[in-house]
């Protein structure tokens, strides 16, 4: 088979070829060894850090811990939004043995809806085979007591606990605190983002709303490592979250809800604030809601009755309900013109139960007319007038005063702009003058809109919190501060700001303290019902302020109009006169008159006077 | 023509010195340290790249003893048994590969085994073997340079498994098969213009093997070479991770075991294809250098054996083995780092599997039969 001559004769050519053939595939090698060694050169060096990057990426995961909300406590340090811890029972299906025997048996035991069975296993699609599934969500610690010791007797059943914000007084402290609700789409638009990975709720409205920024805290990290899988190997780094601060009220959750017991049923809106620093110690609105409802999202139709009704539970008519002032104004207007000198505390006007304006026929009836037939006296000064409520006597004032001045003369006292108080939803009132007017509604002023004025009445509005700051103010002798639930944030101390003082004549001023007083004191003042048996001095005032106009000559009927049409009472009051520790506004919403309002108000008063051991 | 070589001046001068052990087992040492070499580093890389599992580097040592087995046996094989043999062994081979298509067992939707009762092995490695052997016995039998009609002769020998094997579908082996053959021919001097028109058909073949032969996974593969971003989870997934293991290694790499993108199971194929991205990762471009130096020192040898060869069939044979293992690296190299498409060959002697390395050791064997016998020849 070999050819021994061909091979003798071209052996020395065939190694020459084979060896030119060498030369060149090492040549070949070399420039393919060159292009691959660049290549990792350029992967390895170039690019390294790129791919450093990348690569921790891959396994390193950013997780939030999101850090614990800070509690409320009132002003003796009782939990009124706390962090209650909820279990969430969850399914591992890698650590069970038989994942779907579990599953049956989980369902015996915490008797689960098959809402939360479909929900499970449509969750339980996305899941990995080692992560926690959820089953079961939000059970509290006495649900989960009763079944801690079967479960672990069931492998693959986890337990996660987490905090979830728990109102313990339900209704009573609703308005006041606010509550907490999921964080939703729009409240990222307001958030940082950044802060709130991880963080499930946050304030909606009140207090959890204003302060959220304090209460939320700082989330801290963990940089954990991952495999391909997602599967959790180790924890690398840790960043310990900051909890959020805590809020201090000057709330006394016993006053609050001896408030809440004294308004009772009627519809209406106690604030009584503590003179000494503006702090609020009882703030109601009802009717009020659970807060409750709202944190892990509340039902549609939860919601729709809430928000539905007539009763308007969700309004904190504390500070968003805007009512006329009625005859709360009266000592204002009357200390007013003590100081601008048109009138002195011995004017006497005659009152014959209504007032006329120069030339005009309308006559402007005073309350007396309806239940006397008369006036209150035959000539009544400015102490009457306050004590018994004359309207006479501040109708002939106001016109005298005109509306301008007489908006001069309230709005030191904080009438028709917002107190600033530290919750959400505040509203302004309203203080009419002719600008106002004009601006407002495009209109002149009509002398007559000043006569209605002269008694809180017409266009003028004022919040509760209003008219419990412009009493604080009287009780105070003009020094006043800005309203504030809060007393302190952590260590920090924010309530009691102080406001600029309004100067008020000494003399002035107890010639109208001393009508107030005998608003109580006298039995001739309008609540003179509600002084038997009190251990202390209160100076007072009473209003009714209408709800609906009444025509000219006709007669308020109370049985005749319908209940959501009957007249607002109204009481302002502080006590003790001499040494002021209280100071309450009550409105009772179509109470029919201040007699619904005045009984609430010593009712508070009572409580707290006891509690400092002034009675 | 050995007939005439035995009895060159002086070949009998040594015979009475006393042989070493090397010798009298016909070992090329200068050829089995580096290949030792890469398989023991080998091994410290299969063991970070299993996770530490004992039991997957025990499989490969034994893999290795196998292959040492048959690599001793083959290299005592004298070189003219081997071209004689040559052509039934390639026939063998291609009559098992056309068998396939009928008696054929699949795995991963490929058919690439044959069964014989107890042991399952691929035709297609065989024809690595053979394919180098036939071809250079056909050259030789003919002359060199080759005539043109036994060039052509000799490219339909190569065509013809090559393409049965790819549409098995193996790319790689097909690649690494033609590769051998084509290597004989280019050494075998057939002229420059020749191999020119040769690749330029070639390349005229893309197109339709593009349409009728190539799978869809396999234009994926190439297609995701120029794009990787584009199927980031899918196609593109392996050549992301194993970059990212290489480039994340930088120039002293992460450590021995401590490599994130093979351990965290970021990176497929660690074990077997992609083993050189765990090599990169963990021992730096430090690592994958000293591995490029040791297969240097192979492919030196082996070139240097060629070189030396004193038989044209011995000279063809000993490059084509080397060229060939030249391919498996630079093609294996090449596509974990992105550089050429994903058509699965082996890193040799690092790469977990059994067939591989059993394969490589036979063509050394062959290689080292060259060596040696040249040796006793000459001295």
């Amino acid at each position: 088979m070999l050819r021994p001559l061909d091979a003798l004769r071209d052996t020395r050519r065939e190694w020459m070829i084979n060896r030119s053939r060498l030369i060149a595939a090492l040549l070949g090698i070399a420039l393919l060894l060159t292009v691959l060694v660049y290549r990792y050169y350029s992967l390895q060096i170039t690019q390294h850090e790129d791919f450093l990057t990348q690569s921790d990426r891959n396994r390193i995961r950013v997780e939030v811990i999101p850090p614990t909300r800070g509690q409320i406590v009132d002003r003796k340090g009782r939990l009124l939004a706390a962090n209650k811890p909820t279990f969430v029972i969850g399914v591992v299906r890698e650590r069970s043995e038989n994942s779907e025997a579990l599953i049956l048996a989980l369902t015996e035991r915490l008797s689960l809806t098959d809402r939360e069975l479909t929900a499970f296993r449509e969750r339980s699609e996305r899941r990995r085979p080692f992560e926690s599934v959820p089953i079961k969500l939000g059970l509290d610690d006495t649900a989960l007591a009763s079944i801690a010791v079967d479960l672990h007797a069931m492998p693959g059943v986890v337990v996660d606990a987490q905090l979830t914000r728990d109102y313990p007084y339900g209704q009573a402290l609703s308005h006041v605190l606010g509550y907490v609700g999921r964080v939703s789409a729009n409240d990222l638009d307001e958030l940082d983002t950044e802060r709130y990975r991880g963080t499930l709720h946050t304030g909606k409205v009140g207090l959890e709303k204003r302060y959220e920024p304090l209460l939320h805290g700082k989330p801290g990290f963990q940089h954990i490592e991952t495999n391909a899988h997602g599967r959790v190997l180790r924890v690398l780094e840790k960043e310990a979250p900051e909890a959020g601060k805590n809020l201090r009220l000057y709330l006394d959750l016993d006053l609050q809800r001896e408030a809440v017991a004294a308004l009772g049923d009627q519809r209406g809106a106690i604030v009584a604030l503590d003179p000494a620093t503006g702090g609020v110690l009882a703030m109601v609105s009802n009717p009020s809601y659970d807060a409750n409802l709202f944190v892990e999202g509340i039902s549609y139709s939860d919601f729709a009755q809430l928000r539905g009704s007539l009763d308007t539970p969700l309004l904190n008519r504390a500070v968003q309900g805007q009512y006329p002032p009625g005859s709360t104004v009266k000592p204002l207007i009357g200390l007013g013109a003590l100081e601008r000198g048109l009138v002195t505390p011995d004017t006497a006007i005659p009152d014959p139960g209504w007032y006329r304006l120069p030339g005009d026929d309308r006559r402007y009836r005073d309350w007396t007319l309806r239940v006397r037939g008369t006036g209150h006296a035959d000539t009544v000064d400015l102490h009457t007038a306050i004590a018994e409520s004359c309207d006479t006597y501040f109708y002939d004032l106001a016109h005298r005063m005109g509306i301008d001045t007489m908006a001069e003369v309230l709005q030191p006292y904080g009438l028709g702009q917002r107190t600033g108080i530290d919750t959400t939803g505040e509203q302004d009132g309203i203080l009419p003058n002719k600008h106002w007017k004009r601006t407002a509604l495009g209109e002149p002023w009509y002398p007559g809109e000043t006569i209605s004025a002269g008694i809180g009445q017409g266009y003028m509005l004022a919040t509760p919190l209003q008219l419990a700051q412009a009493a604080m103010m009287l009780a105070n002798k003009g020094e006043s501060f800005v309203p504030s639930v809060v007393h302190r944030v952590g260590d920090l101390t924010v309530g009691g700001v102080q406001r600029p003082p309004q100067e008020i004549d000494e003399d002035d001023w107890k010639a109208v303290v001393a009508g107030m007083v005998d608003v109580v004191h006298s039995p001739r003042g309008t609540a003179a019902s509600i002084a038997n048996g009190m251990g202390y001095q209160m100076a007072g005032k009473t209003g009714t302020s209408q709800v609906v106009s009444i025509a000219q000559d006709a007669v308020y009927d109370e049985d005749a109009i319908s209940e959501r049409n009957r007249n607002h009472g109204l009481f302002i009051a502080f006590a003790p006169v001499e040494n002021p520790r209280i100071v309450i506004a009550v409105i009772a919403e179509n109470g029919g008159g201040s007699g619904a309002a005045s009984p609430v108000a010593r009712r508070v008063i009572d409580a707290w006077l006891r509690e400092a051991g002034d009675v | 023509m050995s007939e005439y070589t035995r009895f060159l001046e002086g070949s009998d001068r040594d015979f009475p010195r006393a042989q070493s052990p090397a010798e009298r087992l016909h070992l090329d040492v200068v050829l089995l340290i580096p290949v030792l070499a890469i398989a023991v580093v080998g091994l410290f890389v299969l063991f970070s790249a299993s996770d530490g599992d004992w039991n997957t580097v025990n499989r490969q040592i034994r893999n290795f003893v196998v292959g040492l087995g048959v690599f001793l046996v083959v290299a005592q094989v004298r070189l003219d048994t081997l071209e004689r043999w040559a052509p039934a062994l390639y026939l063998a081979a291609l009559l098992l590969l056309l068998m396939i298509p009928f008696f054929g067992v699949g795995a991963k939707g490929a058919q690439r085994w044959l069964s014989l009762g107890v042991i399952r092995f691929q035709p297609s490695e065989i024809m690595k073997i053979a394919m180098p052997l036939v071809v250079a016995a056909w050259i030789v039998r003919h002359g060199l340079p080759p005539r043109p009609g036994a060039t052509v002769v000799a490219l339909l020998m190569i065509a013809l498994p090559a393409v049965a094997i790819a549409v098995q579908p193996d790319l790689g082996t097909a690649i690494l098969v033609a590769a051998s053959g084509a290597f004989v021919v280019f050494m075998a001097g057939v002229s420059w213009w020749q191999i020119l028109s040769g690749a330029l058909a070639a390349l005229a073949c893309i197109w339709p093997a593009w349409l009728y032969l190539l799978r869809d996974y396999q234009k994926q593969r190439i297609l995701t070479l120029f794009d990787p971003e584009a199927d980031r989870l899918g196609a593109g997934w392996n050549i992301i991770q194993s970059k990212t293991a290489i480039g994340s290694g930088g120039w002293s790499g992460k450590g021995w075991l401590q490599g994130t993108q093979s351990h965290l199971d970021f990176l497929p194929e660690s074990q077997t294809d992609f083993i050189i991205a765990v090599l990169a990762e963990e021992w730096g471009l430090r690592g994958v250098l000293g591995l490029l130096v040791l297969y240097g020192l192979v492919v030196a040898r082996g070139l240097w054996i060629s070189f030396t060869a004193q038989t044209s069939f011995g000279r063809l044979l000993a490059s084509a083995i080397t060229l060939t293992f030249c391919v498996y690296v630079i093609v294996n190299m090449g596509m974990v780092a992105g550089v050429l498409p994903v058509v699965g060959v082996p890193l040799p002697f690092v790469s977990f599997g059994g067939t591989s390395i059993v394969t490589l050791l036979l063509g050394f064997g062959i290689l080292t039969a060259i060596s040696t016998e040249k040796r006793i020849l000459s001295k």
